[in-house]
């Protein structure tokens, strides 16, 4: 399956954080052909597991991608059947109004968020975002029906398919990170090219928004010898300052600061430069918001390294991504993954 | 029913560009009527002649739609743009539109949550800050997709959810539309005038010219109108409640409809048990304006199916409501002749 039709599936199927059954289903049959081994544990954390075709002590490979996803909960049902509602994860309420959602009760209902009309608001209210609690999810059901169907606590995601821009753009929900998945099932299949020793594990991670819960408890299980996290960043645009963000046609961005190993580090840039990759720097000066914050620390410690694929419009239902970045950033992966020759132990040093 | 109600809404037609949505109403209006016409401003009146006499009616029900209008390509690429006709700016961010003939994808984008303040959160979005990205690099690309002055429609697919409900874009005035199109389906002892509009969106602009074409004796506007009975909303200000059947017109800002009209609506409505409501609110207005005071004046009066979320992308009707503002339609239009 080629990639974007790999993200166009993944997207549509619900992962919010903590309730990944589904998303992490499709990620293990698609994993399972280029991997020796696919499981999961009981946090819907799924390990596709690669073993190298080259004899020799190679190292123990950790990649994280979280499959899970923003979304939001049912807070209420009114007596006339409309839905209120919370977040999970990050959502700026400013995207809701008329988006179109899908709520995973008893049966998945379609539905539409509304408000009250501008044209009842009063004269200061039209310069305020309309509030998430004011906000209403209409399913279009009696409230009976609504109250058979719908529990408090059902899961709501966010109803938007996979379109193709201009060049190599796609928009979409969700595509943080599943971007990063997708990119994962692109290393493997450029692996299958190129001769590596060690064990490889592609970890799609869950409950990331969360606080990266999934990556702490898979790089406990596998303690790994490497790791790589692998997310998305912003992508420039131009109501963000230029500082925040990266070029959408320059390659995935490689982590730089405290979080990363930067031995490990330098060793992906040089591989980027041996083999005409390009790639930008994402400077973190503290903890990354990714993966990479709790792998580096797990158990006796995993030297860590960071890939970001420049993400525009993060946490919205129109996420923009340049495939061509997660084609490179695979490529770059592989390419790393066989420089590991004997004595590769040397780069994780300080 | 349902599928012609697909087929017209998801059709492109911003006021002033109804090409493709006029297209299709052609096709689909020339097999029912005796004669159809495009006037100057672009409307289509379809022309059905009567059996008996040479009383004019008029039905209208406006094809535009609101949308956008490519105002500039940026250097980078992006893509500023216009609304065309009352959009509420806060409904934009996060949505996807398609551009121009060819219908070229594009994304309202806001800076992500992360990037924000928490006073930006706050903050309505404003139209003249946003810009609409379809992934081009820079300014020569997007120019070879686009240029100012195309028309971009909200990307949103007609769908029918709930227990009878649709979603969709441009449910005002496609409902409408599609109600014509059904009434042309009957024969009547008068000559029928079944006027699809362009530009009521802007300012009832093509009714004013195609009222004037046709004189009238009576006309009747079929329309699609807010309906606010959601939370948060006093049940005195809902103006219509979905699921009640049409919504009868007393008045609103830009007409006054006919005594004798409104009460042919509500008999009419008695008498076949068809559900109905009087619309609660005197605000907005419709092509009921200008065909009013067109020439010497017309007899007229307007009956509504209530939206909810109007001028969205995701606007909701009731296929009941439809239904049954096309029945109480053919049942005035029977009444029509003892006028």
């Amino acid at each position: 399956m080629d990639a974007k039709k790999f993200l166009g599936q993944l997207i549509e199927v619900p992962g919010v954080s903590g309730y990944e059954d589904q998303v992490s289903k499709l990620i293990m049959d698609t994993f399972e052909p280029y991997c020796d081994e696919v499981y999961r544990d009981d946090f819907f954390n799924v390990y596709g597991k690669k073993l190298g075709n080259k004899s020799g002590k190679g190292p123990k490979i950790m990649l994280a991608a979280h499959l899970d996803e923003i979304g939001l909960m049912v807070k209420d049902i009114d007596d006339r059947g409309f839905i209120t509602f919370t977040n999970i994860g990050g959502v700026d309420q400013r995207i809701l109004l008329s988006q179109e959602v899908y709520i995973h009760g008893k049966e998945r209902l379609f539905g539409v968020i509304g408000a009250k009309p501008p044209h009842l608001q009063e004269r200061n209210e039209a310069r305020k975002a309309v509030p998430m609690k004011e906000m209403v999810i209409d399913v279009g059901l009696p409230a009976e029906r609504v109250k058979e169907l719908v529990t408090i606590g059902d899961l709501i995601t966010f109803k938007s398919p996979l379109v193709e821009l201009t060049g190599s753009n796609v928009c979409g929900k969700s595509i943080d990170d599943r971007a990063g998945v997708v990119m994962m099932y692109e290393t493997m299949k450029e692996l299958d090219k190129l001769v590596f020793s060690g064990e490889i594990y592609f970890v799609a991670t869950a409950q990331e928004e969360v606080g990266t819960r999934g990556a702490i408890i898979s790089t406990y299980k596998i303690n790994p010898d490497i790791g790589i996290a692998i997310d998305v960043t912003h992508g420039d645009t131009p109501d963000a300052s230029r500082d925040d963000t990266h070029a959408m046609d320059k390659g995935p961005a490689i982590g730089v600061g405290p979080n990363m190993h930067p031995k490990l580090t330098k060793k992906l840039m040089d591989v980027a430069k041996e083999y005409g990759i390009d790639y930008q720097v994402e400077v973190a000066p503290g903890l990354t918001g990714t993966d990479a914050r709790s792998m580096q620390i797990s158990r006796e410690g995993v030297p860590t390294v960071l890939i970001e694929l420049p993400l525009r419009y993060m946490h919205t239902t129109v996420e923009t991504l340049n495939l061509d970045n997660v084609k490179k950033a695979a490529r770059l992966v592989a390419q790393f993954i066989a420089s590991m020759e004997e004595g590769w132990e040397e780069c994780l040093t300080y | 029913m349902s599928d012609l109600l697909k087929r017209l809404t998801e059709a492109r037609g911003v006021s002033g560009n109804e090409d493709q949505v006029r297209q299709l109403i052609l096709e689909e209006v020339t097999p029912l009527v005796d004669e159809v016409r495009v006037d100057n401003m672009g409307s289509i009146i379809a022309f059905k002649k009567g059996v008996k006499s040479d009383k004019k009616v008029m039905l209208c029900a406006h094809m535009d739609e609101v949308g956008f209008i490519i105002t500039r390509i940026d250097d980078n690429g992006m893509l500023k743009f216009a609304p065309v006709g009352s959009i509420d700016p806060r409904i934009l961010p996060s949505k996807r539109v398609k551009i121009g003939d060819k219908a070229i994808p594009g994304v309202l984008g806001i800076k992500a949550i992360h990037l924000q303040e928490p006073s930006e959160r706050e903050t309505a979005a404003k139209a003249k800050q946003m810009y609409i990205d379809i992934g081009a690099k820079n300014r020569e690309e997007a120019e070879r997709l686009v240029k100012p002055g195309d028309y971009a429609v909200f990307d949103s697919e007609c769908v029918y959810f709930g227990d009878s409900k649709v979603k969709s874009k441009a449910l005002d005035d496609r409902v409408g539309c599609a109600v014509l199109i059904e009434s042309l389906k009957g024969s009547y002892p008068f000559d029928l005038y079944a006027c699809f509009t362009v530009q009521e969106e802007v300012g009832l602009r093509g009714a004013k010219v195609a009222a004037y074409s046709i004189q009238p004796d009576i006309a009747l506007v079929v329309e699609g109108t807010t309906c606010s009975d959601v939370p948060g909303v006093e049940p005195h200000r809902y103006s219509t409640r979905m699921g009640e059947g049409p919504a009868i017109s007393i008045a609103d800002l830009t007409s006054y409809s006919n005594k004798k009209l409104v009460s042919l609506l509500i008999e009419c409505a008695e008498k076949a048990d068809i559900p109905f409501q009087i619309k609660e609110s005197v605000s907005g207005g419709n092509d009921a304006g200008e065909i009013q005071r067109a020439r010497g004046g017309t007899m007229t009066a307007v009956v509504s199916v209530p939206c909810r979320y109007i001028h969205s992308p995701s606007s909701v009707a009731d296929l009941n409501d439809i239904n049954n503002t096309l029945r109480l339609v053919q049942e005035f239009l029977k009444g029509c002749e003892a006028l």
